[in-house]
């Protein structure tokens, strides 16, 4: 028995089985490695991903239950180009270790596609469930703002 | 002759990477060279070598594990300064465990000097003692060494290379070294001819490096100035390679369940795990368990299934029992006196405060869990493991599987936080140990979020007992004692991995490293004690951000704090007074951070602030926090910090690691608590050992001073003064003083 998924537009198929969270298919089946176990109870948002544009915690999800097509941070830039997202994380030199970014920037992508104008209080809602243990969060706020105005400017 | 990517045959194994056809450069020994760990197939390069030109531009390796502080930004930025190549021409790996990179300012700190008086001589005492990191192999990251330590030899690195390379192309265009000049990866001579550095590298490599000048700091291009990281893309794309996302060809994944008690089993039983499937085996590790199987989830999954009966922890077995063992060792003579100055323990007129402080157990918990990948074969040894001590894996991996050194190689990898934990190398004897079982089969295993909580080195718990004296608003005596078990002479005695035994945990000697934050703060106070009593306990403690001074500079600072109050005198001013004859780069550090948080100016009722300030790895740092009350909760609006570092070498990169690691230290002041019971960490993942998020963090203003005469260190310098900055603080803003961390346990927060 197979699950199949789209991931990154690839149309792939997991043999795990279907309880098994989609984190654990996307690292140690398919090699999407860019996707981080943090914590595996979602509680650390280390292992956010989209499915259909929604930020989802791939922890807690089994990849029998997806439903829609799973972007990861390895698909969150358009081939070389970065995201508006990547390139105001690089703007801002946000990441330290890194290891907690690419959930941080799929959750950031998430918070933006619905709310194109965050103020301070609306990214410390969407992103409260994302840790930094390195305490970048100064600067990932500075850059989902820089990031917001770059989408809006088009 | 010819251009490096001719000369396949000198191909640099760092680790397992191998780096093509390029030739080595090094800065030179010291005393006698250490062996060069950069293999060249030919095995002749006699240098200890920190560049390889190759065709592509340069690689640097560095000895330094990037936790995520930055260093091997401004360790090629050394190199580059001195080299002249382009920034982008520049590739960063990490080094192999090898004797030739010693930290030799990590030794050279184990000195009895008070730091922030280091003159020249003592600056050179300090610099030969580091030769004696060499001799004990000490490849080490922690201390916040890593700038301090890579300063002049980077550049030197750079220069001896920039002027061999002047002198090869000399050669060729019969010209006089001095008569060349280098750019971005050139030697250009005055007739605009160019030869680049792959051009003549190979004949440089045999040229005898001349003695070389370091540049003039005002000449400097890359240094001092705030540089994009070499990591920053592959970390922002997820290319970057931790080493819980190595991938090898027919690898099988693993986890364990050691004992959270730190000794053996009794029993166990794992027919239920067994079942499951996608099993390929349990394995006794004997003090516990392991499983290998199709994915790491499976594997996580099965050692929870195994029934197992744990034999009882030698430590005291509860959070109370081992708060009474450390309390004990106030009844015995200090170990260690870290200061002495007058008469502390005299009668002095004026007014005694009394006080009592304690600190708990903390986690790590880094970001990225702890793992390791191992390929074990009939005579070698491969180890994949982000760590901040290669040397001491090496030896502790080939122990394990009963090799020489030499069969185990070691790649280290980019970490997802260290904090002093992964200097440890538990993880990799564990992976070493399930891979002798599977022969030929890569197995990599990744330990849980419980596993990592409950198998931790913690931070110490710690408690201190204070008496001070002022007199007509001045301090008079300060008299300290502190108890906690030593980290440095723990980690001395403590096996990699087997339980430590009574025997191993009845330390002698001193720690003077265990009373930072207390012993060497740059005051004039007349009377001025610090004593320290180690506890001798079997419960695993480890390093941790500033460790020592985590818990010392929140007992002290908090302390002076209250000094301060009872002296009915402005806390700012009162610090500033008592560093005024004696440092003035700490004076002017607190009276930036007054300038900046605005201090006297009155604050609205429900606000208030605290002054924090601690002296740590050659840097006096200075925050002020702000509070306010909202709805009963108080939050943490903002914190100002002053820092002096000697040089700034890269401005960003050191606002960075202020603000991260003042959140660091705010988290555990806020709400960082390990407690025992059934001697096991109670806690077990971030939803009961959390840290402050994004909605709790505060707004950050830095400002970076560049007064003191040495370069200092960076890292871990923004902890300390955390905690006591938020306690003053809290005092500030509803006249209770809480001695007891974590701060939720007296004050509630947003
Ligand atoms: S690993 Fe999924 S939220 Fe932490
Ligand atoms: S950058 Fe290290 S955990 Fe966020």
């Amino acid at each position: 028995m197979t699950v199949k998924l789209v991931v990154n537009g690839d149309a792939l198929e997991s043999a795990s089985a279907p309880d098994t969270p989609l984190l654990w298919v996307l690292r140690d089946e398919f090699g999407l490695t860019g996707t981080k176990f943090g914590c595996g109870v979602a509680v650390c948002g280390a292992c956010t991903v989209h499915v259909d544009g929604e930020a989802m915690r791939s922890c807690q999800l089994p990849v029998g239950d997806v439903d829609g097509a799973v972007t990861t941070i390895e698909g969150l830039s358009d081939g070389e180009t970065l995201s508006a997202v990547q390139t105001a994380w690089v703007a801002h030199q946000v990441a330290q270790c890194g290891y907690c970014q690419a959930g941080q920037q799929m959750q950031a992508a998430s918070l933006l596609s619905d709310n194109p104008q965050p103020t301070d209080a609306d990214i410390s809602a969407a992103m409260n469930g994302n840790l930094c243990r390195c305490g970048t969060y100064p600067r990932i706020r500075a850059a989902i703002h820089t990031a917001a105005a770059a989408l809006r400017e088009g | 002759m010819g251009r490096v990517a001719k000369i396949a045959r000198r191909t640099f194994l760092v680790g397992s990477a191998a780096v093509a056809g390029g030739v080595a450069f090094g800065v030179y020994k010291f005393v006698e060279p250490a062996p060069n760990p950069l293999n060249s197939s030919e095995g002749r390069i006699s240098l200890n070598a920190f560049v390889i030109i190759t065709e592509d531009g340069v690689t640097l390796v560095s000895p330094k594990a990037e936790m995520g502080q930055g260093v091997h930004t401004t360790w090629a930025a050394l190199i580059a300064e001195e080299l002249d190549v382009d920034w982008k021409d520049i590739t960063v790996i990490h080094g192999p465990p090898a004797k030739a990179y010693y930290n030799s300012a990590l030794f050279g700190m184990a000195l009895p000097f008070k730091d922030y008086k280091v003159n020249d001589f003592q600056q050179a005492m300090r610099e030969f003692a580091g030769n004696g990191a060499k001799l004990l192999s000490l490849q080490m990251t922690g201390g916040s060494t890593s700038m301090r330590d890579g300063f002049e030899r980077m550049r030197l690195a750079g220069a001896t290379a920039r002027e061999v390379l002047k002198r090869a192309a000399g050669k060729r265009l019969g010209l006089a070294p001095d008569a060349l000049e280098t750019r971005d990866g050139q030697v250009i001579a005055p007739d605009g001819r160019t030869l680049s550095y792959q051009d003549v590298a190979v004949e440089a490599a045999d040229i005898n490096p001349p003695s070389v000048e370091l540049r003039d700091p005002s000449t400097w291009r890359y240094l001092g100035t705030s540089l994009p990281r070499v990591d920053m893309e592959d970390k922002i794309t997820g290319k970057a390679m931790y080493s819980i996302d190595v991938v090898l060809e027919g690898m099988k994944f693993a986890s364990v369940r050691m004992s959270p008690r730190r000794q053996g089993m009794r029993r166990f039983d794992a027919s239920a795990a067994k079942a499951m499937s996608g099993i390929d085996g349990v394995i006794d590790m004997g003090e516990g368990i392991a499983v290998i199987a199709d994915n790491t989830w499976i594997a996580m999954q099965a050692v929870e299934a195994v029934d197992i009966d744990w034999e009882p922890s030698l430590y005291p077995d509860t959070t109370a029992g081992l708060m009474q063992e450390i309390e004990a060792a106030f009844d015995a003579a200090p170990n260690t006196v870290g200061r002495d100055d007058g008469t502390a323990d005299a009668d002095h007129p004026g007014q005694e405060l009394l006080a009592e402080y304690s600190v708990p157990y903390l986690a790590h918990a880094t970001m990225e869990p702890m793992n390791a990948t191992a390929l074990f074969t009939d005579d070698a040894l491969s180890i994949w493991c982000g760590n901040q001590s290669p040397t001491s894996i090496q030896s502790a991996c080939a122990q394990e599987v009963g090799f020489e050194p030499e069969q185990v190689t070691v790649t280290t990898t980019v970490m997802g936080g260290g904090f002093g934990r992964r200097g440890e190398a538990d993880v990799a004897v564990l992976a070493a140990r399930i891979a002798k079982k599977r022969p030929g089969v890569p197995i990599k295993l990744t330990w849980s979020r419980e596993e990592d909580m409950r198998r931790d080195f913690y931070r110490p718990a710690a408690m201190a007992r204070m008496r001070g004296v002022v007199n007509a608003g001045q301090p008079v005596a300060v008299d300290v004692s502190f108890a906690a078990s030593s980290v440095i002479l723990q980690s001395r005695a403590r096996p990699a991995l087997t339980p430590f035994t009574v025997e191993q945990a009845a330390l002698s000697g001193s720690d003077p490293e265990g009373l930072s934050g207390a012993h060497d703060q740059p005051y004039q106070i007349p009377n001025y004690r610090v004593r320290g009593h180690i506890v001798p306990s079997t419960l695993p403690i480890g390093y941790w951000r500033a460790v020592g001074a985590s818990f010392g500079g929140f007992f002290f600072d908090s302390f002076i704090d209250e000094m301060a109050h009872a002296a009915g005198r402005d806390p700012l001013a009162f610090r500033i007074d008592m560093a005024r004859e004696e440092h003035a780069p700490s004076v002017r550090v607190l009276e930036a951070v007054g300038e900046m948080s605005n201090w006297s100016a009155a604050r609205s009722a429900g606000r208030a602030l605290g002054v924090g300030f601690t002296y740590s790895f050659g840097s006096p740092v200075a925050q002020v926090v702000e509070v306010v009350e909202e709805d009963g909760a108080i939050r943490i609006a903002k914190v100002w910090i002053a820092a002096d570092v000697g040089i700034a070498l890269d401005p960003g990169n050191i606002e960075a690691q202020l603000t991260g690691g003042c959140l660091f230290g705010l988290s555990a002041a806020v709400m960082g608590e390990v407690t025992f019971r059934d001697g096991e960490a109670e806690q077990s993942n971030f939803y009961d050992y959390d840290a402050l998020r994004m909605g709790a963090a505060p707004a950050f203003d830095v400002q970076i001073l560049e007064n003191a005469p040495y370069i200092g260190g960076v890292g871990e310098i923004g902890t300390p003064p955390a905690a006591p900055a938020l306690g003053n603080a809290l005092f500030a803003l509803a006249g209770k003083r809480a001695r007891t961390l974590p701060f939720n346990q007296s004050f509630s927060f947003v």
